[in-house]
């Protein structure tokens, strides 16, 4: 009898604990979502209630020019930043790691710094910097292009622009990721390979790089994530101009449910962008998971 | 042994050399807030500081609604962060310490939303509040920063880790779970705590796209978001821009700099490379 009340009142308790995460997020995560989806079946506006209309949303949404523009763009940023941010942050954890004491934690905490600040105060200083009148990184366009680069209203420059700007925001924690990774392979490894006459080269490619694989597909998978769900720095820089291209997926929603009324589309496109962004993770996730039993 | 001396020299110079140049930007900006606007534009205006002026600090303190900002950055922030680290702890203390129906599932489900992009949830979201009536309130911006996984996700693992001898005393006195979590599993873990909380803290302060789509009022706007709204009160005032974004960007990067350790340990632990 006292077993039974004694487990009665642990479930009792339990539930207290458990109550505030879980009533949060029933109505913030779990509500939204499921609204999301039945929005996306009518032709509701932002606030208010539409009428069910089937798949309508959808069928628009792959008649849509701006739709595959948008897409075109997610992936071509996701170019831009995943691959060369994991080079740039490997290199840069490389050489901190081999320097020592106090100058290892100066450089660190300078290449981190940009990661913490607010993303509009990161997009305020590189409007200055790239100021097409009087920004300081003109001088470099002129030298290479021959004349000043207005980077924002340049439809080539302006997704590589955002893409560095991104790159420099971000990267401290890729380079964090990476120096906690390089701490993590013993010295053994290296002492070993050393005595038996490896190269540099030879010691990156045989003992560094293995071994430090699977941090490198965590940098890389969620950076990959991370880009996808790009908005704030293409909304603060350009807006998604000039001539839609730097407009992504994140944008044309936040186009069509807050500037356009248009609840029920905005939806739907969210919805392709959730179901996009899950299936992306839980690949992801198997394939560390299978890179992982590897070893 | 000669060759290594000076291998180190080149490493060290190479290092503070590329770090100079990583956080140019930000000595730019500084350079730029502390000249006079004519100064900013004018011809030969080069990297080498060459004014002290302090005016357009004024203008951004005194002509903008920055310090309104900061305080309803603040308030936001500390509430988001109490309550996801306290409301996370609880959980996770059940999920690791306790049996009850439902445990494996909600674990499950904490972990399966990590990988839920909120930023999707955003339209609905909005409606919610709406239907609530709390846009362009603190509530507002609160309730959908409020679920933080990773927050439990480190907290279990920590909590499975303390041994089991530990909770007899606190059993054998007659103390329930409350007092196991808040005496025993909380004392022990406070590095962990401060970390998570500097961080929660962190990405709060500067959270853009929600806070940005529910304030639509100047007076409820945080810094993120206010920052923004200079350029229209500004316009193409430089000195003062960057006075601003400065300003709003001091009290983390003075948090990081007094918590790098921590800042750098949570962010290594969080993410799952260091355990």
């Amino acid at each position: 009898m006292a077993m039974i009340t004694n487990r009665r009142r642990e479930v009792a308790v339990a539930m207290t604990l458990i109550a505030p995460f879980v009533l949060t997020f029933v109505l913030v995560f779990l509500y939204p979502t499921i609204r999301m989806i039945e929005l996306s079946f009518t032709d509701a506006p932002l606030i208010g209630t539409g009428e069910w209309v089937g798949l309508a949303n959808f069928k628009r949404l792959l008649t849509d020019n701006l739709f595959y523009t948008s897409l075109k763009n997610n992936g071509y940023f996701v170019l831009l930043t995943v691959v060369p941010t994991t080079a740039l942050a490997l290199a840069i954890a490389m050489m901190i790691t081999r320097l020592k004491g106090p100058l290892q934690a100066l450089i660190l905490a300078l290449f981190f710094l940009p990661y913490i600040l607010p993303v509009s105060v990161v997009t305020q200083i590189w409007t200055w910097m790239l100021d097409f009148q009087f920004g300081v990184l003109q001088p470099v366009f002129a030298f290479f292009t021959g004349k000043p680069v207005p980077v924002f209203k340049n439809p080539y420059w302006v997704m590589p622009t955002v893409a560095t700007v991104t790159i420099w925001w971000t990267n401290g924690f890729n380079v964090l990721l990476f120096i906690a990774g390089l701490r993590n392979i013993s010295s053994d490894y290296y002492e070993a390979a050393a005595l038996d006459g490896a190269t540099r080269w030879q010691l990156f490619t045989k003992v560094t790089w293995p071994l430090l694989w699977p941090v490198t597909a965590l940098v890389l998978t969620l950076q990959l994530i991370l880009q996808l769900k790009i908005f704030d720095q293409i909304y603060l820089l350009s807006s998604g101009g000039p001539f839609n291209s730097s407009y992504v997926l994140l944008l044309m929603v936040y186009r069509e449910a807050f500037q356009l009324n248009h609840g029920g589309y905005a939806s739907a496109i969210a919805l392709v962008l959730f179901v996009l962004i899950v299936v992306v993770s839980v690949l992801q996730f198997q394939l560390l998971r299978a890179g992982g039993n590897k070893q | 042994m000669k060759t290594r001396k000076l291998e180190n020299w080149v490493l060290g110079i190479g290092s503070l050399l590329a770090a100079a140049i990583w956080v140019f930007p930000l000595y730019w900006a500084f350079i730029t807030s502390i000249r006079t606007e004519e100064r900013v534009v004018s011809e030969g205006a080069g990297v080498i500081p060459d004014e002290f002026n302090l005016s357009s600090y004024l203008a951004a303190i005194f002509d903008t609604k920055l310090l309104t900002w900061y305080w309803n950055s603040i308030g936001t922030s500390v509430i988001i962060t109490l309550v996801v680290i306290v409301s996370g702890m609880m959980c996770a203390y059940a999920i690791s310490q306790m049996r009850f129906p439902g445990r494996r599932l909600l674990y499950g489900v904490v972990l399966a939303s990590f990988m839920v992009p909120s930023q999707a949830l955003v339209v609905t979201q909005f409606i919610l509040m709406n239907d609530m009536g709390l846009i362009n309130t603190w509530a507002g911006i609160i309730l959908p920063q409020l679920i933080v996984p990773v927050v439990i996700i480190v907290y279990k693992q920590f909590f499975d880790a303390v041994p089991k001898e530990m909770r007899e005393a606190v059993v054998l006195d007659g103390g329930g779970d409350y007092t196991l979590l808040f005496k025993i599993y909380l004392p022990l873990n406070w590095g962990i705590t401060t970390a998570l909380a500097i961080i929660t803290f962190i990405s709060a302060w500067n959270q853009f796209f929600w806070p940005f789509l529910v304030i639509t009022t100047e007076n409820q706007m945080t810094i993120p978001v206010g920052i923004t709204q200079v350029n229209d009160a500004f316009g193409v005032y430089y000195a003062r821009l960057m006075s601003v974004a400065l300003l709003g960007a001091m009290p983390v990067a003075i948090a990081y700099l007094v918590f790098q350790k921590k800042v750098t340990e949570a962010v290594m632990i969080s993410s799952g490379v260091k355990g």
